[in-house]
This record gives C-alpha cells, sequence and structure tokens, in this order.
C-alpha cells in the first residue's frame, strides 16, 4: 500500500505543478479584453420549420454537411433523415433496439450511425445501389451504453460509451482501432477537431479531455466543471473547447492557454444543460436546457442575449448547420424545429 | 441528472424546475384576490364546486403575463398536460379548450413534484376500484393493464382487492360531490401517470443512465503511474498567455462576424425565411463566379482556402503558372489517404510514391532530407497516417510561401473585383401566406458604417422593408 501511496502523492503534486502554471498564464480578465468589443443586442430567432413525425421522445440530431439534410433518432424505434427545408422525410430508418441516444451523419452525406443502450453502433448506408436503408456494420465491443458518435470519414467513425472509453473505428473491417481510455466517469458527448487530427470528450467525471488520434493518447484534461458533462463541442477556429454541463454552466475551454477562460451561468438558471453549439462566427453559442428552453450566449461578453422558447419539453440536441444559416433542436416533445 | 436529483427508495426522480415554476402559477390562480374566479359547475345532476371554464383559464393567463392568446392556450395546455388542472367533462382528453369546458385544480396530494412513486400496487388498486365499482368500466388498456398485474403481483392480490373494498367503503360514506371530486382526481393523476397507450408520457425520465464512478476504473498503482506520466508531460507545455488568447477570440469573432448568419443575415436571402434557395445555389460547390463574401474568407487563413473545394481549384490555377502544382495535388493526395478505405492504403500510398517521391518522379516534391527518409522508411510498411510528416511539411510550405503570394496576385485581385456581390431578393408579393418574411427586426449587430454595400443595405434596410402579410 505503500507505493500507491506514494504514486498518488507523486501524481498530486504534479497536478499542483499544472494549476500553478496555468495560473501563471492567466494574465487577463474578460471583462478588460471585451471592453471594447460592441454588444450584441437581443436576439430573436424564430421557429421557421416545425419536423413532425417521430412518435416518441427525441434524443439525437445531427446536421449533414450539405446544410439541408439532418438526421435525427428518437425512442420510436427510428431513425428519420429530413430534408429538412421541405420538411420531407428522405428516409425513415427502423432500428432494431428503440433505445437510441446518439446518431451522425457521415462527412460524405453516405452514411448515418445511431447508438445506445444496446451497446453498440450500427452504421447505415443510405446510397446503397437497390435504394434500401440497409445496416451496413454493428460495431459491438463496448461495454456500456453509447452515448455519441461521430464520423472522421466513411471510413472511420469515433464513439464515446458509458463503459468510459472512447474508440476509433475501422467501418470496413468493423475492428477496433484505438481505444481512448482515460476517463473516470461515463463518457457522454465527443467532438472531432476541425482538421480530424484530435476530439474532444466530455464525461461523467466532470472532465472534458482532448485526444490525438493517431497516437491515442490524452493530450490535455480540463477540470473545473461541478457535475457531469453533457455536452461539448469545438470553438470554430478549432483553438477551444465549450463545454455544457448538470451543474447548469457552460464554460469555454483555451486549448492554447490550457485552462477555462469564461463560465456562462446565470444564478436563475439551475438546471442542466443537455445540448450545445456555437453559431459560425462563434460569437453566439446556444444551449439547450433541461427546463425546456434553449439560452443563447453572447460567448465574449459571457451574458445571455436571446431565449429560444417553443418546446414543450426537455431540448435534448441542438446542431447548428455548417453554412451557419440556422440552427436545429430536437426535444422530448417528438419535435425538431428550424430557428433562425 | 440534473443538480437536484433526487435518490429516493433507490430510484432517481429528477426534479423538473420547470414542476416548480408551473406550481407557482397554479398557486397564483388559487389567490383569493388576484386569482380566478371559480365557480360551482353543473356535472350532469351533480354539483362540483370551484371549477372554472376553459376560457377564463386563458384569459386570466393572458392578463396575468401579458402574454397572447396562442401562448396563453399553450401554458394552459401544458397545465393541463402535466396534470395541474383538469378537465370534468371528457376527463381522457388531457387538453385545454378554449370555450365553457369545466376544469377543476388538482389537490396538491397528487401534485407531481410530491414524488409520489406510482407504484404498480397503487395502481393496481386504482384499477381494482374501477372494476368493483362498474363491472364493465375498465377500458381497454386498462383491462390489458389489469390483467397484466393480477399476473405480475398476484402474490398480494388479495391485499389490493382488500384495500380496493376498504377505500371505496370509506368513499361511500362521503357526500356524492365530494366523491366525484376525489375520484376525478384520482383518474386525473392516473391519466398523467399511466397514460393510455398512443399519448406521450409526459413524466418519462428515459432511459437510466447511472454514474458508475470508479466502478470501472481501478484506482491502482498503474492507474497513478499513468497519470503521473501525463501530468509530467503536461507540466513541460507551452501555455500561451490567457489574454492573447482572449484577444485572438475576439478577432476572429469580429473577422467571421459577416459570414455569421445568424447575428447578420445573408444575401441574396435566408432561405430559411424567403424559402428561395438562391442562396445554396450561388454558393455551391461548382459555381461559375463566386460570391465575394466567400472569395474573402479564402483570405482568412490557408485552411479555408483548402477546405473550398472552389478555392483549391483557384490555388491550382495559380501554382500551375508557378511550376509549384505538384505541391497541392500532393497534399490532396495524402487527404485522400488519411480519409480514404482502409482496404485502398497500400496501393494509394504506392501511388503517391511513384508520382511525388521516387526519385526522378514525373511530380517530384521538394521535401527536407530527415522527413524524406523517415517517409520512404515508413511506406514500406504503408499504413493511414504514413505520409503525414511529408504532408505537413508541404502545406507548411505552401502556407508561408505560396499562399500569401496567391493573395497578392492579380488571379486572386481579380476575380475578387468580379466576385459576386448578390442583390437582396425583392420581396414578391405572397399575400397568402402567414409567415413573416424577416428575421428577428433586431439583427444582432448593427453594422458598422463603412462595410461592403451589399451587407450594409441588406442589415440596414431588413427591419424597415416589412412586407408582412399576416
Amino acid at each position: 500500500m505503500g507505493e500507491m501511496e506514494q504514486l498518488r502523492k507523486e501524481a498530486e503534486s504534479l497536478k499542483d505543478e499544472i494549476t500553478a502554471a496555468r495560473k501563471a498564464v492567466n494574465d487577463a480578465s474578460l471583462q478588460d479584453t471585451v471592453s471594447g468589443t460592441a454588444v450584441v443586442g437581443r436576439v430573436q430567432l424564430k421557429t421557421r420549420k416545425t419536423l413532425r413525425g417521430h412518435l416518441a421522445k427525441i434524443y439525437a440530431m445531427h446536421w449533414s454537411t450539405d446544410s439541408k439534410l439532418c438526421v435525427s433518432a428518437s425512442q420510436d424505434g427510428k431513425l428519420i433523415v429530413w430534408d429538412s427545408h421541405t420538411t420531407n422525410k428522405v428516409n425513415a430508418i427502423p432500428l432494431k433496439s428503440s433505445w437510441v441516444m446518439t446518431c451522425a451523419y457521415a462527412p460524405s452525406g453516405n452514411m448515418v450511425a445511431c447508438g445506445g443502450l444496446d451497446n453498440m453502433c450500427s452504421i447505415y448506408n443510405l446510397k446503397a445501389k437497390d435504394g434500401n436503408v440497409k445496416v451496413m456494420r454493428e460495431l459491438a465491443a463496448h461495454t456500456g451504453y453509447l452515448s455519441c458518435c461521430r464520423f472522421l470519414s466513411d471510413s472511420e467513425i469515433i464513439t464515446s460509451s458509458g463503459d468510459c472509453t472512447c474508440v476509433l473505428w475501422d467501418i470496413e473491417t468493423g475492428t477496433q482501432k484505438t481505444v481512448f481510455a482515460g476517463h473516470l466517469g461515463d463518457c457522454m458527448s465527443l467532438a472531432v477537431s476541425p482538421d480530424f487530427k484530435t476530439f474532444i470528450s466530455g464525461a461523467c467525471d466532470s472532465t472534458a479531455k482532448l485526444w490525438d488520434i493517431r497516437e491515442g493518447q490524452c493530450r490535455q484534461t480540463f477540470g473545473g466543471h461541478e457535475s457531469d458533462i453533457n455536452a461539448i463541442a469545438f470553438f470554430p477556429n478549432g483553438n477551444a473547447v465549450i463545454t455544457g454541463s448538470d451543474d447548469a454552466t457552460c464554460k469555454l475551454y483555451d486549448l492554447r492557454a490550457d485552462q477555462e477562460l469564461i463560465t456562462y451561468q446565470d444564478s436563475s438558471i439551475m438546471c442542466g444543460v443537455t445540448s450545445i453549439a456555437p453559431s459560425l462566427s462563434g460569437r453566439l453559442i446556444l444551449a439547450g436546457y433541461d427546463d425546456f428552453n434553449c439560452n443563447i450566449w453572447d460567448s465574449l461578453k459571457s451574458e445571455r442575449v436571446g431565449v429560444l422558447a417553443g418546446h414543450d419539453n426537455r431540448v435534448s440536441c441542438i446542431g447548428v448547420t455548417a453554412d451557419g444559416m440556422a440552427c436545429c433542436t430536437g426535444s422530448w416533445d417528438s419535435f425538431l424545429k428550424i430557428w433562425n | 441528472m440534473t443538480i437536484n436529483a433526487l435518490n429516493q427508495n433507490g430510484f432517481q426522480r429528477e426534479q423538473m424546475p420547470c414542476l416548480t415554476k408551473m406550481e407557482r402559477m397554479i398557486v397564483a390562480m388559487q389567490d383569493p384576490d388576484m386569482g380566478m374566479k371559480m365557480r360551482n359547475q353543473r356535472l350532469l345532476i351533480t354539483v362540483i364546486p370551484h371549477a372554472m371554464t376553459g376560457i377564463d383559464i386563458v384569459e386570466w393567463l393572458i392578463q396575468k403575463y401579458s402574454i397572447c392568446e396562442e401562448e396563453a392556450l399553450h401554458l394552459g395546455n401544458l397545465l393541463v398536460k402535466f396534470g395541474y388542472i383538469y378537465p370534468l367533462r371528457e376527463p381522457r382528453n388531457l387538453c385545454l379548450k378554449p370555450d365553457e369546458s369545466p376544469y377543476r385544480f388538482q389537490t396538491p396530494y397528487y401534485w407531481t413534484t410530491t414524488c409520489w412513486p406510482a407504484t404498480e400496487l397503487d395502481y393496481a388498486i386504482y384499477l381494482a376500484k374501477k372494476n368493483i365499482r362498474k363491472q364493465g368500466e375498465l377500458i381497454e388498456y386498462e383491462k390489458e393493464s389489469y390483467n397484466a398485474l393480477h399476473k405480475r403481483i398476484n402474490h398480494t392480490w388479495d391485499f389490493v382487492v382488500m384495500q380496493a373494498r376498504e377505500q371505496l367503503r370509506a368513499s361511500k360514506q362521503r357526500r356524492k360531490a365530494d366523491r366525484i371530486v376525489l375520484e376525478c382526481q384520482e383518474q386525473a393523476y392516473w391519466l398523467v401517470n399511466r397514460p393510455p397507450p398512443g399519448v406521450m408520457n409526459v413524466l418519462e425520465q428515459g432511459p437510466e443512465r447511472k454514474n458508475n464512478l470508479n466502478t470501472r476504473v481501478q484506482l491502482n498503482a498503474e492507474f497513478y503511474k499513468k497519470e503521473i506520466e501525463q501530468n509530467r508531460r503536461g507540466i513541460g507545455r507551452n501555455r500561451v498567455k490567457s489574454s492573447i488568447c482572449l484577444e485572438s477570440f475576439v478577432k476572429f469573432c469580429e473577422q467571421y462576424q459577416a459570414h455569421d448568419p445568424i447575428m447578420q443575415g445573408s444575401l441574396p436571402s435566408n432561405p430559411w425565411i424567403t424559402d428561395d434557395i438562391m442562396f445554396w445555389n450561388m454558393n455551391s460547390d461548382t459555381v461559375a463566379m463566386p460570391t465575394k463574401l466567400r472569395v474573402e474568407r479564402w483570405s482568412f487563413s490557408f485552411m479555408e482556402l483548402l477546405n473550398d473545394p472552389l478555392g483549391r481549384k483557384e490555388l491550382l490555377r495559380y501554382l500551375e503558372k508557378e511550376f509549384s502544382a505538384e505541391n497541392l495535388c500532393f497534399w490532396q493526395a495524402c487527404e485522400d489517404v488519411r480519409h480514404g478505405e482502409t482496404s485502398k492504403i497500400p496501393e494509394k500510398v504506392d501511388e503517391v510514391y511513384k508520382q511525388f517521391l521516387a526519385p526522378g518522379a514525373s511530380r517530384w516534391v521538394n521535401i527536407d532530407s530527415k522527413t524524406m527518409e523517415k517517409t520512404l522508411e515508413g511506406i514500406k510498411r504503408p499504413h493511414r497516417f504514413v505520409l503525414d510528416d511529408a504532408q505537413l511539411h508541404i502545406y507548411f510550405l505552401m502556407k508561408k510561401d505560396s499562399y500569401p503570394r496567391y493573395l497578392k496576385s492579380d488571379l486572386y485581385k481579380n476575380l475578387l473585383a468580379k466576385a459576386i456581390v448578390p442583390q437582396e431578393t425583392k420581396k414578391s408579393v405572397f399575400p397568402f401566406m402567414r409567415r413573416q418574411r424577416h428575421s428577428s427586426p433586431s439583427p444582432a449587430l448593427v453594422p458598422s458604417g463603412g462595410e461592403d454595400d451589399g451587407k450594409a443595405k441588406s442589415s440596414g434596410a431588413a427591419p424597415t422593408k416589412i412586407n408582412s402579410s399576416s
């Protein structure tokens, strides 16, 4: 036992050194830096489309890179691909397991993936020659539920799971290429960097980790939240990470300063954040909360500048299109709404 | 799952903050002075006290919160769906009708926040009571539940029946009006907690996920050794001052603001608002002449230029003039290896070698000797990332040298001059369209004076050119 105690103490003291090093470079207050920036007025977004068709709670949605198609997953056991502009359903894919918790659209638009309490990530080919959408691969190896998945390309996908690990899969062979272990709690969410070389994961141990895809190692760990991190996203310039947590706050962590720089919180907000997405310029951060609303934050001034109210139940997922035109919210009330 | 998650009796019941808000509203509605006017309602031959009509509820909400009728109806509906108000006529249809239909407040005993477990036993007793009271009163799904429960908790069925009989006997000793009220309350409670098939369960919590801190990850010596190694690496890393980081965010947001449609609108128009897809057509990958905003964006960073297929095409044209096109081609070939099919990697890497790396190759790229040596060694066992180092070298070469020169070149400048600034779509007249044509009358930021004409015109003009056809 003596050895482990020593090791633990050594790890702790190194951690303290890191904290001190981070503090040393923290030389600016947010207020001073943004004092010259113009204020964002009240932002009012209106619902432009409502996508109706799901029969139960919507747990996840993801935009295609063409900014028109999107896929949504609901507990009615269906994955629906929508042409959101015309509100037509392009595909309605029945799932083997109705307990789906996540879905993803491949950047090429050729595939979608989903997974949940079945511990598997199922990949569906949308462009099969005979026109039918079929399961292409079932990636099974996780020992916990699938909380999130994101495609790197048509050949690779990264998944995060309740077994505290993230995995990089080769879709063709259906095998695990790399296992990213290190979190101490269920991994709830992940996001891939704009250059596809790294990704970040948020977990129930209140930390976010930045992983190098090629090396398979954790490059940086960010703490500061007091509860599970439910949602995570990259800031559009790829240099920062924004997280949303059950502790009712969102935080911005800078990768180069290696620490938290901004917290988005308000004493009137007491419920957890379920989903988060930045606008194209990063100036606005849209975050979905447990109290049926979505708040819009001015990312620089750290002030609330708007609300998206219109759902009858919790907002479970949110996404901004690649061209920044619109944002989509999915809710437990079974509807998806497009706003701008 | 939220910070107020209660762990009662082994299961988690989430305190939805909206429920407390609803309850505050309900309490306000029952305030003796400012609350709702209640009267006795006739239900068939019985008089029910303390009831109100649907239209009263809507009007009270409109007045109290200064909202429009649509919103008041929406709010009222939520109150009914979550069981705080229940209808006396058509009790199974939990919705608010803005007419003379009678409604009553649910007793606080049955409020959702009391966290009553609503167990199978309770439900069984309720169904048994209904069954005993009037044979055949159970509806289809209730009959199914009753039978299922009978099977499942058969061991306590005597208790269930006995409880049901006792409760019925006790209620018989009440006045008829009170009895009906209690029955209605109980029915409303169970309609919320055990909704009929096809009706969405507003209280369902979704899949339970347990926080398994430390149960799957062992905090043993090996774990700490890894931690130490990671922390050591972490100490050595280069950290940038937070002031510089924050400055860079400010600059980035400023630079991209004009390109952020949510903040500053878009030309010719936002397809989501006007249903006109010109914007997407004008910005497609294969358009003949790009928009000015798009060409400007190429000057923000090298990655912006490379990420746009049109930008890459233009860069290729420029590089061909400079006889260094092989750099871009090499970079693209490496991307193809990195993101392409695993099975094709060996043959792709081989192609790349033959075309770009082999001595005397037709499109030989100029990589420093160290990187070249490492790459050639790695190619013997090709994998997805084997060309990364070489690709990075060429990337930086282009970024530092070709890219800045391209931005200063006539090719780029001419394109920028010729690039389109779309005219704002003349709002065609669709008098029967009910939707408002413009995004919020307060675009997030008022643009500063010296902006490109096109953009300033749109953001400035949008709020005033009201063509609302509602």
